[in-house]
């Protein structure tokens, strides 16, 4: 029996905690078998649901004590499998500690709990004008611990950052039970960039109970502009003329044909059919700003030949517009019984020659491929179609998918733009860095956690590991959380 | 030319002799006093790569940060966290080394916001390449950020990949008088508004303010908010960014005065530690002329949210950074070791215990 089972680890264990904040059964603990990617599932020995940040250190203290591994978990949301139950391990779900501690306007800060919702923090900040800017697509469900855990972005980073860009200061806990007080209240701190390296992090390094985010305050203005293209090499320098021509958008998305036909045909955004792209590009700021802005990008669309160009003239047909974009992947997983979904970057002068690559490697692999890009940032979603009761089909995307993201590491990339490695692409992790870098990553999490206790064996391969491969399956069209709009 | 710093890395390391590492020696001021052999990165110099439609330069370490905003003027294009130059000969990887942004920072972001890539060696002699080219990439620590700042104390920044902005279309700066609670108040309401702020100062009873954005944008702005133009403000900013105007200077009349920079949560009301300060980053920044006990500075620091620097002056024993709570100092001390074993690179420059 493993220690986590131990009637002494038990008995200990519900001495620091509620009746029904430990959970045991298989029937109590199998809701959190999986996070978002439920293709990765593994019922959990034991769960723990703390309410407090002192019942939290006294968990870890005694998982640590008894050398017991601990997984933590926010939402559940994650794509990458980085909350998958380890056996032998606690899964330590932080859904309880969700409470908005304090909004200071005049600062234009919020200190929260890692449980609060993404979209709770904005909607609590929204009677001072302000907002919590990082807003990825899960952002009604996922937690703020999760989002510093993954870095998470949205379709807004390009001009207002990712969580590292976002955050000031984490109470955080080592798996001994010491606290890191990470940053504090104002812009900077003495000593290495620890806030850095906590972002991100996966759940590798510490725990952590308290974030202070910054607010924003809210834009006067945001206004979208939709233009078509026939040719998705044309769209892809639009974006590059854009910039070049001074503005950051507040969101710059693009989508290729299969992507635009299967948004148009699930929610009926109006988009236009006859075309190989579409570009989304939003402005926000400052009334006058985004005038000259929404001028300034209808020239450059013009210019790099376009051949349809709109510009959404009312809240209504802004959200309308999003729409398509944002049921993208529920719109192609109704294409085919399966599909992958990658996660790469790429420098975006690269954007043409990478989906060139893509097409003729879908040729090659006679798979299907819809492509749905955060382009302002060169975050590639190419989503591969496939039918898993085909023979060799679900092998075939799998190396197909593999070469893209070795095609996104070769354009000088990386492969994953916001999804997290977890332990989804942890082989992948092989592809992007050498030896010396990864050992590097070891001493990191040994410099915090020198057992290894926190989510063991995810986040960063084991060296001998190095030779394998993996991605994204979705089964059956099925999204974990279809409710939730991905984008 | 790489392999000459790699090998010369390796023998310090081999022989366990410390390295000071150096680039135009514009900050040799900044952090603790070490001892060592200089070891100059300026052989390691010029833009590896520059795409301004990318928005992204990654340039050797050595490279000085003049050529460097020399190149992105041509573009319009800037380094939005305005990194002050001091004296002059700053070079790239001693700005990031150092991680000091300038007066834009509390709008656009710090030095660290943009790095998005960087190649060190390490204490041991190993080249290594953490982060990218691109703005989003989550896979593995974010080790290039933690360089931002570490003071060349974990590796020796051979190259840094970093993002650029362009150039706002307009700026100009507008001043008020104002006291100094009222001014404090003021800079932290307009942050929280719509308003194309890029950077904010209050000394001596005078608020300056400076809008950039769209022309159309900083014209309304300037109807909204009244005060009066600044006299020749690229200068004026540019003055505070490297500090070079008298105020930062040492005065014969007070030799026992210290140039402290305490750094406090921005709505923190006013220090009441003497006259001679000057207020930046919307209240976030205190800088102090002073007299005053370490131990009082770090108090009115701490209470404030934030922590104490010195920049200038006698050093405390325990260094001229704020301590650390013995956690957070046992995990940095832990990196340290991991990063640089023999502890060769800038021993002691960052904290005085390794």
């Amino acid at each position: 029996m493993s220690a986590v089972r131990s009637p002494e680890f038990l008995n200990a264990l519900r001495g620091l905690l509620p009746p029904e904040s430990v959970l045991t059964a298989p029937e109590d603990t199998r809701p959190f078998e999986s996070d978002g990617l439920a293709a990765y599932r593994n019922t959990p020995d034991l769960v723990v649901l703390p309410h407090t940040e002192a019942q939290v250190t006294a968990i870890l203290r005694l998982c640590h004590a008894h050398r017991v591994a601990v997984v933590t978990r926010g939402a559940g949301t994650g794509l990458a499998a980085g909350a998958l139950p380890v056996d032998g391990a606690v899964l330590l779900v932080m859904a309880r500690l969700n409470q908005i501690q304090h909004i200071d306007p005049l600062a234009r800060t919020a200190v929260v709990q890692p449980g609060v919702r993404n979209l709770a923090i904005s909607e609590a900040a929204a009677i001072y004008g302000l907002y919590y800017a990082p807003d990825p697509s899960s952002q009604i469900a996922c937690s703020i611990g999760g989002n510093v855990a993954e870095n998470s972005g949205g379709v807004h980073c390009l001009k207002y950052g990712l969580t590292v860009h976002n955050i000031l200061k984490l109470r955080a806990w080592t798996i001994d039970g010491e606290l890191l007080e990470i940053g504090n209240e104002s812009l900077d701190a003495s000593g290495y960039d620890l806030l850095a390296l906590m972002t991100g992090s996966e759940g590798m390094l510490a725990v952590i109970t308290e974030v202070t985010v910054k607010l924003l305050p809210r834009p006067e203005r945001a206004q979208v502009v939709l233009a078509a293209f026939d040719d998705i090499a044309k769209a892809g320098a639009a974006v590059g003329n854009i910039i070049a021509a001074g503005v950051i958008p507040a969101g710059l998305e693009m989508m290729d044909k299969l992507a635009i036909q299967a948004a148009e045909a699930f929610v009926h955004a109006g988009y236009p059919l006859d075309c190989a792209a579409l570009l989304l590009c939003e402005v926000d700021g400052v009334n006058e700003e985004v005038s000259d802005d929404i001028f300034t990008v209808h020239e450059v669309l013009t210019a790099s030949g376009a051949i349809e160009i709109r510009t959404a003239d009312s809240e209504e047909q802004r959200a309308r517009f999003w729409a398509g974009r944002k049921a993208a992947f529920p719109a192609v997983g109704r294409l085919a019984p399966d599909y992958y979904c990658m996660d790469g970057t790429i420098p975006r002068s690269q954007l043409p020659h990478v989906l060139e690559r893509i097409s003729a490697m879908s040729v090659e692999y006679g798979l299907a491929v819809a492509n749905v890009f955060h382009a302002g940032d060169g975050n590639l979603h190419p989503l591969i179609l496939f039918d898993s009761s085909q023979p060799n089909e679900l092998h075939q995307a799998e190396v197909f998918g593999g070469k893209i993201l070795e095609l996104c590491v070769e354009v000088g990339g990386t492969i994953t733009g916001e999804h997290g490695v977890g332990l989804e692409k942890i082989n992948q992790m092989c592809v992007q860095f050498g030896t010396p870098e990864l050992t590097r990553f070891h001493d990191v999490k040994a410099a915090f956690d020198p057992h290894t206790l926190l989510n063991p064996g995810k986040a960063v391969p084991e060296l001998h590991r190095c030779a394998e491969w993996g991605a994204m399956h979705i089964q059956g069209g099925q999204l974990p959380h279809p409710e939730l709009p991905r984008f | 030319m790489l392999d000459d710093y790699i090998e010369h890395i390796r023998a310090a390391h081999a022989d366990g002799s410390p390295l000071v590492i150096q680039g135009g020696g514009s900050k040799t001021f900044y952090g603790n006093a070490q001892a060592g052999t200089i070891l100059d990165t300026r052989k390691l110099s010029g833009v590896v790569d520059y795409q301004p439609r990318e928005l992204v330069m990654t340039a050797q370490a050595g490279t000085p940060l003049a050529e460097i905003e020399g190149l992105l003027a041509e573009q319009n294009q800037m380094l939005a966290f305005e990194p002050p130059h001091f004296q002059g000969g700053s070079t790239l990887g001693g700005c990031i080394a150092a991680g000091l942004s300038g007066p834009r920072r509390p709008y656009a972001g710090a030095a660290r916001d943009f790095v998005l890539g960087t190649r060190i060696i390490d204490g041991t002699g190993q080249p290594l390449r953490f982060g990218g080219q691109v703005i989003k990439n989550v896979a593995g620590y974010d080790v290039s950020r933690l360089m931002v700042g570490a003071l060349g104390t974990l590796g020796l920044i051979t190259e840094i990949s970093l993002k650029v902005l362009p150039r706002p279309a307009a700026e100009l700066t507008l001043q008020f008088e104002l006291d100094e609670a009222t001014a404090i108040d003021q800079m932290n309401r307009w942050a929280g508004q719509a308003l194309p702020l890029s950077a904010s100062c209050w000394h001596a009873g005078l608020l300056s303010l400076r809008l950039s954005g769209a022309r159309s944008a900083v014209r309304a702005a300037q109807t909204k908010l009244g005060g009066e133009l600044a006299h020749d403000p690229a200068a004026f900013w540019q003055r505070l960014r490297d500090q070079s105007t008298p105020f930062f200077d040492r005065h014969p009349q007070h030799p026992d005065h210290r140039k402290w920079r305490l750094a406090v949560k921005p709505t923190a009301p006013p220090l009441n530690l003497g006259e001679a300060q000057w207020i930046e980053w919307g209240g976030a920044v205190r800088w102090l002329m002073t007299d005053q006990p370490t131990a009082a500075l770090r108090e009115a620091a701490r209470s404030s949210g934030g922590h104490a620097t010195l920049f200038h002056g006698e050093p405390p024993a325990d260094g001229v950074f704020t301590p650390l709570a013995p956690p957070l100092l046992h995990v940095q001390r832990q990196l340290k070791q991991r990063f640089d074993p023999k502890g060769i690179l800038n021993r002691g420059r960052l904290y005085p215990v390794f």
